[in-house]
């Protein structure tokens, strides 16, 4: 209970004045140097190593990702593929929770689409990306579909997850109150599986990202993974590496992004015990 | 308090036994016999492991007994009712996720109580138990006494007439747990409830009980003993009196702690 206390309160504990400038520093130091660290090896790599061919530079690739960005190319690129991955990463997150909080909770649910959700799971999204393309084209949809499956099974998987490690007694306590199974699965299991579900969304958002690139490699006209692949036939390697480092810088930052989300909006649902 | 007043009984267990389901499975409890009188408080005191939260787990209705029956107020005990109230162990039972005041509304939120009605419970129930200026307060941001006073005044708003504590105030320090048990008494002696507390903790039956109910050693366990608790409230730890019941319910459970060295 002491340590319980105690993290409660170093989230709101905030350093006075001199250290934050300190800590300021600290952070920068922290992150500047790897990332310096990062690019100095890079360029040594790509001009001594390899071919700065096959190889660009860093000064290189940020050369033609100025290019790409004045051209609108990169622009487009990206958009589209963000596009696929939030429509697909919304209606999979939702199908997952539902699908989460029925079997989790429902036992009559459970028995019916456990075995399918045990089954379906181990196939990866990929391998659903040439029958997604007989059946829905190369447009969006097929993207969607594949983006959708990819995020469903991790985000039901959490949700479940969930229901299960619902503490006894918050159970036994509403019974007590002559609650309903019904008022049960409103008052108690949804609250509790808001953070596992949270936590679903974010693993989740990592395939989501893995899956539109491979979508995009096997059958596209838009799009990064379009981009990274379609450059090849051209040998535009600073191309591709403008292509990986933006999927890269755009992963990083809608984790980050729902990481603040989820703190912001969804802290009191997380449990310290 | 209620000395010299003859009680009405209650609730009565009779030749109540249990195990669990599956293969080789003890009873955990056998030929379990008991009752409860109106309004009295009861404490039942054994070693650990003998099956005392059993017995309050098959009074909520959250077990079943396997033989034998319960009757409340000679009606056959039939799963968990608004009349009987839990209060847990610890904070695993209240809601992170609500303020202290929404944890205390669940029983009237249950009932489908008004939203005024069940904030003015809840408040009246939370300054009770001496909360008042905590409301908003989440479990996570209140000290272990606290939580168990929202658990305490959760229960007392749901208005059940039986509360079944179960080791209420064991994880607490023993400063706060005189103290909560101080005020317990209070609240009992104001709401007149029926209170069937189960601890493993002498002085804390000695100080808070009418009568102790002194349980064997499981498996198999059942009422070994029933000492009275006659000493006058506020009851003083330091009274002969409290000294003499002290070493009367010590003797008797003594003999039920298993000893590893004659059992290995």
């Amino acid at each position: 209970m002491k340590t319980t206390m105690s993290s409660a309160n170093d989230r709101t504990w905030r350093a006075p004045g001199r250290v934050e400038l300190y800590s300021w520093l600290a952070v920068t130091v922290k992150i500047g140097l790897p990332i310096a660290g990062g690019l100095l090896l890079w360029h040594w790599a790509s001009t001594f190593l390899f071919s700065s061919i096959l190889f660009p530079t860093p000064l290189a690739t940020l050369t033609e990702a100025v290019t790409m960005l004045r051209s609108g190319d990169i622009l487009k690129d990206a958009g589209a593929s963000l596009g696929r991955i939030g429509v697909g990463f919304a209606i999979g997150s939702a199908i997952g929770v539902i699908l989460g909080l029925l079997v989790g909770y429902f036992e009559l649910a459970r028995l019916a689409m456990d075995p399918y959700l045990q089954f379906f799971r181990f196939i990866p999204p990929i391998a659903w990306v040439s029958p997604a393309i007989i059946w829905f084209g190369i447009g969006e949809t097929s993207k969607v579909f594949i983006i959708v499956y990819g995020t469903v099974f991790v985000v039901a998987l959490g949700t479940i997850a969930g229901v299960t490690s619902v503490h006894r007694d918050k159970i036994r306590a509403a019974l007590m109150f002559g609650a309903s199974e019904w008022q049960i699965f409103r008052i108690v299991i949804i609250p509790s599986t808001v953070h596992y579900s949270l936590t679903g969304m974010r693993l989740a958002m990592g395939i989501a990202f893995m899956t539109v690139v491979a979508s995009e490699m096997l059958g596209a006209d838009s799009g990064l993974g379009y981009l990274i692949l379609s450059s090849r036939l051209w040998m535009a390697t600073d191309r591709i590496f403008v292509g990986i480092i933006v999927l890269g810088l755009l992963g990083l930052l809608a984790d980050r992004l729902f990481s603040l989300l989820i703190n912001q909006l969804a802290h009191k649902y997380r449990s310290y015990t | 308090m209620h000395e010299n007043i003859e009680l009405p009984d209650l609730v009565v267990l009779s030749g109540v036994g249990f195990r669990h389901k599956g293969a080789n499975q003890d009873d955990v409890v056998r030929d379990f016999s008991l009752t409860i009188r109106r309004g009295e408080f009861l404490c039942i005191l054994g070693p650990s492991g003998c099956g005392k939260t059993t017995v309050l787990n098959l009074l909520a209705g959250f077990e079943k007994p396997t033989t034998g029956s319960i009757t409340i107020s000679g009606a056959p005990l039939r799963g968990p009712g608004a009349e009987r109230g839990v209060v847990f162990q610890g904070e695993a039972s209240l809601y992170h996720w609500l303020t202290a005041r929404e944890n205390v509304e669940l029983g009237l939120r249950i009932a489908g109580e008004s939203k005024e009605k069940r904030r003015k419970i809840a408040g009246d129930n939370l300054q009770l138990v001496g909360l008042q200026g905590q409301e908003q307060k989440y479990p996570s941001e209140l000290s272990g006494g606290m939580k168990q006073r929202v658990n305490l005044a959760r229960v007392l708003a749901g208005r059940a007439e039986i509360l079944l504590m179960d080791e209420p105030f064991g994880q607490l320090d023993a400063q706060t747990r005189v103290l909560l048990q101080d005020e317990l008494t209070q609240i009992w002696v104001k709401t007149q409830r029926t209170v069937f507390f189960v601890t493993h903790d002498i002085a804390e039956a000695v100080s808070l009980a009418d009568r102790i109910v002194v349980m064997r050693r499981g498996p198999a366990s059942n009422v070994k003993q029933i000492i009275d608790c006659d000493l006058p409230r506020p009851r003083n730890r330091g009274d002969p009196a409290f000294g003499h019941l002290y070493s009367l319910v010590g003797q008797s459970i003594a003999s039920e702690v298993v000893d590893l060295r004659r059992h290995p």
